[in-house]
Formats: C-alpha cells, sequence, structure tokens
C-alpha cells in the first residue's frame, strides 16, 4: 500500500531515524533527546516524534507539558522547545485533557495515531526527524516501518543498557531490524556505570561492556558508551529547563540559560553525546556517497 | 479520540454515531449505515467470548491472582515478580506459586527465574509449565520460540506480532496450560496500557483478579506513565493492592555514601500515592547484586539476604501476604 502523503511531509526531511530498544527504561527517550539536543546544538534543525502512545514521556523530558497543538492550515504545527524553533517536537502527550489520563488503545487505533502524526505534522524544513518508540517488536514499530518503508528512512540507532536481562530483548529489536530491511546505524549503551558523587568511584549498576559486545558480535556501528549522570536526570525532570541543574552542591549559584539546548551544554553527557552524535553522522555521510 | 467503554475501540474512520464495534447493535444500527466497518462488524461474534468459560474453569483451583504493571519499562516489573515469586515458594514448601509472563515481544522471565532454554512439554492434558522448583511454575512465550540448531542463539528471534496475535496467546496461555492447583499465580505484564492489558484484564472477569502491585521507580518521567496504568486499573476494575518504588536511591558499596540517581522531585512514590490514595508498599535500593542476579536467573533475596535491598523487598513481601490474605 503507498501512502503519498507520508512521503509529502517527509520531502523537507533529510534524516528519518528511528530509536529503538527491544527493553522498558532503557534510556530511549532520554537518549532521543540528548541526540537532538546535541544536534540543535550544532546547528542542525531536529523534530522529535513520540510514536510511544501509551506512555509519552518526550514532552516532560523537554520541558513542553501542558503545551497545545495548533492546527493551521498546512497541517498540525509542532511544539518548539526553543526560541529558535531549532528543535520541534510532536507527541500524543500535547492531545491529552491531563496527565492522568490512560491512552488505552488497541494496535489498530494506535496505527491510525502514527499514520497522522507522520501525514500531518507541519515540521517544515528539517535536518533529522527523530521517533522515539515504545519497546517491544509490535503495533508502533509495525506501523511506523511500514508508513515509513517506500520513502527510505535513514535507519534506526539501538538503545541497551548492559546487563543480560537487556541485551535478550534488544538482540530480538536488532533481528526485527533485519527482518523488515530496516539499517541498523549504531548502538549506544546507556545506563553505563554511575560515578558517586561522594567518593568518585564509579560502580556497575547493570554491569558494563555488554553493549558494546553485542554491537560487536551482530556487526553494528558502536556510537558510545553513556553513564549514569544524575544532572541530566535532573534536567530531564524537572519543569524549569534555563536552569543548569547541579545536583552535588544545589547551593551554588544558578547559573540560567537561554533555552534546554544551551543548558544540555552545560552537562557532562553533552561532551559524550556531541562524539556520539559525529559518528552517527559521519556514518550517514559515508552511506550517502 | 473517545472509548466509549473500556477496549471498545471505535476505528478512527467509523461513523459519528457508531454503537461501538462490541456492541450488539454493531453493523446494525441506523448510525451504521454507510460506514466503511459495517460488514465487518456486522458479521463478527458478538458477546461474551464463548472460550472464557474454559479459562475460568482452568483456573478454578488457583487462589490468588495478581498482576504486577507500571506503565513504565525497566523500572523492574520482572525482577519483582521473580523475587516475589522465589520468596512465596520458598517460605513454604506448601506454597505452590506460578508465574506467567505475558511480556509477549520481551519476556524477562526465563532468564531472571534461571530456567531460559527449557521448553514447553505438551500432553493430553495441556502445555505443562517449566517448575523451576517443585511449587514454582512457569510459563512464558521464552520457551517456545523456535530453537536454532546452528549454534546462533534462538533468544535473539523477535516475536513481531500485532495485538490481536499476542492476546491469542496470552489466551492460550490461561486456557491451554496444565496450571495445576496453586495458592498463587503472578502474571508479569509489559509496560504500557494496550492489547496484552486488556486481553488479561478480560479473560479473568469471571475468575477474578485479586489485585495489581505497581512498581514504579523516583522520578517523575516514571511516574507520570504510572498515573495512566492506575487510571487504567480504575476503568478496568482491577483493585491496587499497592505501589512498590523501586531503584530508589542508591548506596555506594566503598564508601557507603547515599545519592539518589532518579531523584524523586515530585515527592516520589509516597506523594503520589498520597495523592490517589494508594498504599506504598515499600521502597527498595538500588543494589548492583540485584542485577547481577538477574543475569544469573538466581534468588536475589538468598545470595544477598544481608543487604537493605533484600531486607526492603522481605518487608514488602510480608505485606503483600498480609493483604491479601485480607480480601
Amino acid at each position: 500500500m503507498s501512502h503519498p502523503e507520508v512521503g509529502q511531509r517527509l520531502a523537507s526531511i533529510k534524516h528519518v531515524i528511528l530509536v529503538l530498544s527491544g527493553k522498558g527504561g532503557v534510556g530511549k527517550s532520554s537518549c532521543t533527546v540528548q541526540l537532538a539536543l546535541s544536534l540543535a546544538s550544532q546547528g542542525r534543525k531536529v523534530g522529535v516524534l513520540d510514536i510511544d502512545l501509551c506512555g509519552p514521556s518526550i514532552p516532560r523530558m523537554l520541558g513542553l507539558e501542558g503545551r497545545q497543538i495548533h492546527q493551521a492550515t498546512a497541517g498540525w504545527v509542532p511544539v518548539f522547545a526553543d526560541s529558535d524553533k531549532q528543535l520541534a517536537c510532536m507527541s500524543i502527550g500535547f492531545l491529552l485533557p491531563n496527565k492522568n489520563t490512560s491512552v488505552v488503545w488497541r494496535g489498530p487505533k494506535k496505527n491510525a495515531m502514527i499514520k497522522q502524526f507522520l501525514a500531518d505534522v507541519y515540521w517544515g524544513d528539517l535536518d533529522y526527524l527523530l521517533i522515539d518508540t515504545p519497546p517491544g517488536t509490535s503495533d508502533e514499530h509495525l506501523a511506523a516501518v511500514e508508513y515509513l518503508q517506500e520513502w527510505n528512512p535513514d535507519g534506526a540507532v539501538i538503545i541497551t543498557t548492559p546487563q543480560a536481562v537487556a541485551l535478550a530483548d534488544v538482540k530480538k529489536e536488532i533481528n526485527f531490524c533485519t527482518k523488515v530491511g530496516l539499517p541498523l546505524l549504531g548502538l549506544i549503551e546507556n545506563m553505563s556505570g554511575f560515578v558517586c558523587p561522594h567518593c568518585a568511584e564509579c560502580t556497575n549498576l547493570f554491569s558494563t561492556g555488554g553493549g558494546e559486545g553485542l554491537a560487536k558480535h551482530m556487526d553494528i556501528p558502536f556510537l558510545g558508551r553513556a553513564p549514569i549522570d544524575p544532572n541530566l536526570v535532573m534536567l530531564l525532570e524537572q519543569e524549569d529547563k534555563t536552569v543548569v541543574p547541579n545536583v552535588n552542591d544545589p547551593d551554588a549559584e544558578k547559573i540560567v540559560t537561554g533555552s534546554i539546548v544551551e543548558t544540555y551544554q552545560h552537562c557532562e553527557l553533552s561532551k559524550i553525546f556531541a562524539t556520539i552524535t559525529a559518528k552517527l553522522e559521519a556514518g550517514l555521510e559515508a552511506t550517502k556517497s | 479520540m473517545s472509548t466509549n467503554s473500556l477496549g471498545n475501540d471505535v476505528p478512527a474512520d467509523a461513523n459519528e454515531h457508531c454503537p461501538g464495534p462490541q456492541s450488539a447493535g454493531a453493523g446494525k444500527a441506523a448510525g451504521c449505515a454507510g460506514c466503511p466497518n459495517q460488514e465487518i462488524c456486522s458479521t463478527q461474534a458478538q458477546g461474551p467470548d464463548p472460550e472464557l468459560s474454559l479459562v475460568t474453569e482452568r483456573l478454578q483451583d488457583i487462589q490468588h491472582k495478581i498482576l504486577i504493571l507500571s506503565g513504565k519499562g525497566g523500572v523492574g516489573k520482572s525482577t519483582f515478580t521473580a523475587q516475589l515469586a522465589f520468596a512465596l515458594a520458598s517460605s513454604d514448601t506448601d506454597c505452590d506459586v506460578g508465574v506467567v509472563d505475558i511480556d509477549i515481544c520481551g519476556p524477562s522471565v526465563p532468564l531472571i527465574m534461571g530456567c531460559a532454554g527449557e521448553q514447553v512439554h505438551r500432553s493430553a492434558a495441556g502445555w505443562s509449565p517449566v517448575y523451576v522448583q517443585d511449587n514454582l511454575a512457569v510459563m512464558s512465550i521464552g520457551f517456545m520460540l523456535p530453537n536454532n540448531n546452528d549454534g546462533g542463539d534462538d533468544e535473539s528471534a523477535a516475536v513481531i506480532w500485532r495485538g490481536p496475535k499476542k492476546s491469542g496467546m496470552i489466551k492460550q496461555f490461561l486456557k491451554d496450560v496444565d496450571w495445576p492447583a496453586l495458592d498463587f499465580l503472578l502474571f508479569d505484564t509489559p509496560p504500557g496500557t494496550s492489547d496484552e492489558h486488556l486481553a488479561v484484564v478480560s479473560l479473568l472477569k469471571e475468575s477474578g483478579i485479586t489485585g495489581a502491585l505497581i512498581v514504579t521507580t523516583p522520578q517523575e518521567v516514571a511516574l507520570q506513565d504510572v498515573r495512566k496504568e492506575i487510571d487504567f486499573c480504575r476503568k478496568a476494575r482491577v483493585p491496587i493492592l499497592g505501589v512498590i518504588e523501586n531503584m530508589a536511591g542508591f548506596v555506594c558499596p566503598s564508601c557507603h555514601g547515599h545519592s539518589q540517581i532518579f531523584m524523586p522531585t515530585t515527592g516520589g512514590a509516597q506523594a503520589l500515592c498520597d495523592d490517589l490514595g494508594i498504599p506504598l508498599l515499600g521502597s527498595i535500593p538500588l543494589d548492583p547484586r540485584i542485577g547481577r542476579a538477574c543475569d544469573f536467573g538466581s534468588s536475589f533475596l538468598d545470595t544477598c539476604a544481608d543487604s537493605p535491598a533484600a531486607q526492603a523487598y522481605l518487608a514488602i513481601i510480608a505485606r503483600i501476604r498480609q493483604i491479601v490474605k485480607q480480601t
């Protein structure tokens, strides 16, 4: 089946990347947000589409809770996370009456919503559209791939945590990508160790190295390893995204920035994600030529 | 986006006065004229699922059926389910426990309970579950994935199924598995509020659900998904036994300094419970040994009985026993 309305929207978008993981809670949304912030800080125009319909986390993480979608003649106008309009976002979270409302939907209804997100959102010109997904290999994933396939999405970035229990689910997701013909752009090992703020000793809460081993084993580019950083957790949690979080010294003088894109540059993890996005962009460049 | 009742989805392209695809008038009501779904609705079987009574019959000797839920993924649903099952089964050899893993796309229970690679056997009585101990039976799709004999790992086989097929599998887990008489049957669920959850709730409608245990982590990003799950339980009339806060704080093994990894910026599970009037059963700190015990499929409560996390687990399990006894 052809979906020309999706193709029309994607015509003004250079790269479409899905962020996937078989496992829940490994940091798909937080990595999506960090990839987006990292790309936006380098001057790229980025869109984030949240297709986790039962548990949308992106609005809170980008500080956009309670914002509304506007309907224009060109389509749904996404919500912008910064005043420069570098970073646009669309999520079902913007369509719910209040934050406690559950979205109890079966597959067909979810598919219809995803199609609408892909066909009706007026993104404008974008360098990147990052699609954040729910865990698993089911309706949402099949729907996204089905609607995107004929327009050749660039591929998928896989997120995992290092422990064996997560790797088992992630292998299934990689298998899914191979089955549906989605190129694997790379793998990020998230939550790899936690540095104790008291003694700087690194504890591997969920073991370490598992992601890198898996990437090697499955022959996927390994993009990098990101430790748990309480300041990042705080940044994604707090409502005011312009204040640079400092959990180790809450009494220190507050640094205030212009937007979440700038605030993120003050986080330690932004350096790691700068190398991750550089690797990702280099890989995309290589496949193009 | 209207759902006229739980799980009674009106298709996106339905007519405005759609009576609901599961209603008696589906496909025949005045509002159905000209609807693209009219034919499907009018030919579909109406009324309750005729196989529901088979499920009820299978489960009649099971005393307590408990769902382990969370809107959020990776908060420790499977870990908690496994440790609860181990603890219940080891406390008393007369206490029979079963675990059903209804996370079809990401079954973790076999690995966490140390029975990965086992096979389900078929007999005239039905599928026999995998026994981890004499009094601890487990059923998961992980046991049924095709075996790969050429040296590759069979665990990487993806289950790429849409909703109806997942619901069908869950029905089989309840209808076709030769469950013995059990004191507890624990349901480990995937994150979200979708097909799997609707399936299990509707299949257990006649046999009754003792209640749901909700697992969360302290940060708001997780709590907002958990609120949705609680809303789901209320809509589906599943009683909530209580909330378990997992990954609450971390004690450094080298300097014993305490730190928060997932900050309770909005008051954590305690505030959520106060707000919604649900009991908080306890908070479990992060301990790297829990993750390791899961990777090796051993009982964390046996291997690290002295750790503060194990103490927290035991206190919560004691409370669950007490609550269940009262119901």
